[in-house]
Parts: structure tokens; sequence; C-alpha cells
């Protein structure tokens, strides 16, 4: 391949991938110089929907910043509500009531749910197969409702206060949940005959795309596209944070490295966290919802704070720097798929464009978490 | 591996003050301070460690010498009225008010390079940190030993305008490309 390149290295054209473009899911430009069909060199571009979330937490008081964490994942912000309460309960010292955990578990492992069938759905739709969307968003709405009648929104959610949750559950909650769980244990082998054992797919994904697990560490790729290179690297399992070490579950974790790798820990991973929630309706306690005593205005004692959360595409973790103001003095976000779309110039060269894009769908890019 | 042996190792790497912290309450097991030197052997260590890096950032102090030198003088000042007083309450003269010394200049305040490493296997998160002057910021770049960094620093320069050395393409990655404030500083106005 190199020898190719060489001797042709005046006949490579520059192609702009993007930024509108709808296998870039959101506003991603990748700046590809190709020869012929082939990628030579590939260069994300980044930050059109850069917001500074960051500036944005040095501005308000640690409550203020709450709603900023479900606008970064727009498809699983709960579980960056999770990190950023986490952490800061963790800096104030505040302890929360058992069955506030349990909803913040209940909800985040749905809300993993909602976002791997959309990652599905569009995933399939990227490698041109149309109706597993539609499947896909059938099921996913179900989620959302359930979700809109805990948390009062389907998609940016800000349900998690320091100290526990805002809203204790409706009847109606419990056995929706349960409903659900059962349809979509139902309807997961229909995915898996339609579409894992579709040989059109299997053609696509199988050893198309491979990242080494060293690819992995020296790019700090976590999440499925870790677990699909065969490191068993799970924030949930590997440092255990809320009621994570009561439930009993797997990490799917896959050694081929390849794209259907990755698919196959998402697609395994919804099956896990249907687990983990049938476990925590199964085990809900009674109780308060939120803390007794967390002080109206928080100040956080001065000091260095880190707190990490397994997203539905890895490792969130937050830094917070506390002055023991009632306002953050630093707070870095380290968003995973940050991470993992880093590696994706060196895997994809010398790959064909679509190819390509087969491997970048099977990262599951969320933009706004990216440019942050 | 645990943060004991990993600690022995960077120890014998040459590198000065690593810190053990309690994970529960701070979330990292090593906090250790280097100087800019010896960054990369650091570094090194972690890598052949088989560490994953998980990110790098910064953080401005502006301001903390001010703080540190207020800090040391309302100190002082306490000391002498408790001593005065003291004095009064012991029916002796009160000791003459002593005039402020002289104070040099104040040393200048730093620019912090944060970076973050984890492991896959062992619960071990790593914090390397450090410090450069806030008029020269330069660190060395680490991109050749972590390619995933190269994203890193060029988000860290973008915000703080710390300039890493060696690097192969430091263009802004967030901001737009012709780019030439520092929004995280802490005198930066919009």
């Amino acid at each position: 391949m190199s020898a190719l390149i060489q001797s042709q290295a005046n006949e490579t054209f520059v192609l702009n991938l993007g930024p509108q473009h709808p296998a870039t899911h959101g506003v991603l430009r990748v700046k590809l110089t190709m020869d012929g069909e082939y990628i030579v060199e590939a260069e994300p571009v980044l930050g059109y929907i850069h917001r500074m979330h960051e500036k944005m937490g040095e501005n308000r008081t640690w409550a203020q910043f709450l709603p900023n964490t479900g606008r970064m994942d727009y498809l699983h912000a709960l579980a960056f509500n999770h990190g950023y309460v986490a952490l800061v309960e963790r800096a104030a010292g505040i302890t929360v009531p058992e069955r506030a955990e349990y909803l913040r578990v209940i909800t985040t492992e749905l809300n993993r749910v909602s976002s791997h069938l959309l990652w599905f759905g569009a995933f399939i739709l990227d490698l041109g197969g149309f109706s597993p969307l539609l499947y896909a968003f059938d099921d996913r709405e179900h989620i959302l409702d359930l979700l809109e009648s805990v948390t009062g929104s389907r998609l940016t959610y800000c349900y998690f206060r320091f100290g526990g949750v805002y809203n204790d559950i409706d009847d109606n909650f419990v056995p929706g949940a349960r409903a659900f769980i059962k349809r979509l244990r139902e309807r997961m082998p229909m995915y898996h005959n339609l579409v894992t054992k579709n040989i059109i797919l299997m053609k696509r994904l199988q050893e198309v795309g491979p990242i080494s697990a060293e690819m992995c560490r020296k790019y700090g790729a976590t999440g499925p596209v870790c677990r699909g290179s065969g490191i068993n690297f799970d924030v949930r399992k590997h440092e255990p944070y809320s009621i994570y070490p009561e439930m009993d579950f797997e990490v799917p974790v896959y050694e081929q490295g390849d794209s259907m790798a990755r698919y196959m820990v998402r697609m395994d991973e919804i099956e896990q966290s249907l687990r983990i929630v049938e476990q925590a309706l199964d085990k809900l306690p009674e109780g308060p919802v939120m803390a007794e005593k967390v002080p109206k205005i928080l100040k956080p004692p001065k000091g260095d704070y880190y707190h990490a959360v397994e997203t539905a595409r890895g490792s969130f973790g937050v830094r917070a720097v506390s002055d023991g103001g009632n306002i953050p003095y630093r707070l870095k976000l380290r968003s995973p798929t940050f991470s993992n779309l880093s590696l994706f110039g060196e895997a994809c060269r010398g790959m064909l464009l679509p190819d390509a894009l087969a491997l970048m769908g099977s990262l599951d890019l969320v933009i706004p978490e990216i440019d942050r | 591996m645990n943060g004991g042996a990993i600690k022995e190792k960077l120890a014998a790497g040459g590198v000065l003050a690593v810190n053990e912290t309690e994970y529960a309450r701070k979330g990292f097991a090593l906090d250790m301070q280097v100087a800019p030197e010896q960054l990369l052997a650091a570094i090194s260590v972690l890598d052949a460690a088989g560490f994953f890096i998980e990110a790098i950032t910064g953080v401005d102090w502006l301001g903390e010498q001010a703080a540190l030198r207020k800090e040391a003088e309302t100190k002082a000042a306490t000391a002498a009225k408790a001593k005065a007083e003291a004095a009064v309450a012991a029916g002796e003269e009160p000791p003459p008010i002593e005039p402020a010394t002289e104070q040099g200049e104040l040393a200048e305040d730093a620019l912090e390079a944060v970076y973050d490493f984890n492991h896959y296997e062992a619960l071990c998160r790593v914090t390397i940190r450090t410090r450069v002057p806030r008029s020269k910021p330069e660190v060395p770049t680490i991109s050749s030993i972590y390619p995933g960094a190269n994203w890193h620093e060029r988000e860290t320069h973008d915000f703080f305008g710390i300039t890493f050395v060696g690097h192969p393409c430091l263009v802004p990655l967030l901001l737009p490309e012709d780019a030439d404030f520092h929004p995280l500083l802490k005198d930066f106005l919009p």
C-alpha cells in the first residue's frame, strides 16, 4: 500500500466528508485525502458546535451547571447527569438515599438501551438498510415515554440532583418498565434474525475497520470500542459506583476488533442493561429520594476531585478543582467519543471509503459530546 | 498492579514528589507533581506499565501568589495582635507595632498542565501535574509516546495557550481556525 501511495503521490485528491453529511450524524467534517477509492489520510475537523461548556462551568454555581450536562451527550444524558452529580457528591461528602441510587441506575440503564437502539438504527441506515431504523425507533419510543413520566423530558434530561433525584416514580412506572423489558426481550431475536445474521451486514462489517488493543490504549479508547478489541474495561465494574456492585451483570467482550465486534458488544449490552433494570426493579427499596441535609449554597472543600461513569459510549470523567467557593474554579469534562474518534485517522488509513463509513458508524459518534 | 507498585517504579524513574491520595475521597490514586523536564520520563514509565491516556487539561492559577502572600500577611497580623493583647493582659507595655516588612515582587503565577492516566486492568488513576510560568508556558509534547495526546494537547493549547513543544500540528481544534484567544485563562475577556 505504501509503495502505491508513494508512486502516485501527486495523483491524490482531497474529499470533504461533511460537515453536513448524513453519515457523520451531526456536524463533523472529515478531510479525506483519497487515492481513487482508497483513503490515504483522514483528518477529522471538529468544533462546529463547540459551546465551551467548561467555561460555562466557571460562571455559574455548582447546581446551575446541572442542565448543561444533559446537553453534551444528548443520547445518554442521564449518564452525564450521573457523572456530574456523583462528582459533586464526592467532593461535598453527600450521602444519597438508597432508593434514589436505584432510581438513578434504573433510568440510566433504560437511557443506555435507548441510546444503543438509536445507534443500531442509524448504523444500519449508514450501511444502506432503512427499515431497522423504524423498528428501533418504535422500541425507543416506549423508553422515552417511560422516562418522560419520571423526568419530565424526553431527551435532554436533568433528573438527578445533588443528594438524590428530584421526583419519585409514579405507580405506572414499574409495570411499564417490566412490560418494556418483556417486549424488547421478545424482539431481540427478531433483530438478530433480520439484521445480525444478514449476510450483507456480515460482509460489510466482518474484518472491516480493525482496531487493535494497543491502539485503544495509545488513544485512550473506552466503552464498546475497547470492549470490541478484547479489553475487558467497564467503569461500572472497574471502579464501581452507585449500586452497580450489587447488580449481577456481565461485560460483553469480543476479541476480533472489527466493526462486527463493536456491533455485537452493543447488542449484548442492551440485554445486560435489561438485566440490570429488572434486578433493580425487584430490589427497589422504599424511602426518600432526596438526602435531607443538602445545603442550598454548596461549597465543596478546596481541592481536586475526579469521578468517572460508564456512558453508552465509554468512560465519561469529570475533573473539578474547587477553591472552596460556590462556583467551580475549573471543570474538565472528559468525553469518551473525543478519544474514540481520535483513533479514526490512523484506523482508516488504506481503507475503502464505504468501509471507512462503516468504521465511523461503529464508533457511535455523538458530535455535541465531542465538541462540548 | 496497585498504586504502591507504580509509585515505586515512578520513583525509580527519577520522578520526585509522588503522593498517594485517598481514592474514595478524590477519585484518583496517585497525584504527582513533576518539572516539565521530567515529564517525558514519567510518561514513559506509565507507558511501559500499560496505562492508557484519559485526558490532558490545564488549570490557570492566576492570583495564586497574591492570595498566598495575603494569607501569610493576615497570619502574621493576627499573631502580632494576639501577642500585644497578651502583653496588655499581663500588665506590660504593649510592644511597638512593627512596620510591615518590605516584600519583594510577587513570584509569577503558574499555568498547570494536568495529565490523567488510567489502567484497563488495575484500579489506578494517575494524575501528573506540571507547572510552567504564565509568561512562557512551554511543555514538551507527549504525542510521540501516546498519539492520542495529539488532540488533547491541541485542545489544551486552544483553551490555555500552553505550547506543547515538538507537537506535529498545534493548530486550533475546537476553536475557530483563526482563534488567537484562550478562553479558559482567568484574565480572558470575551
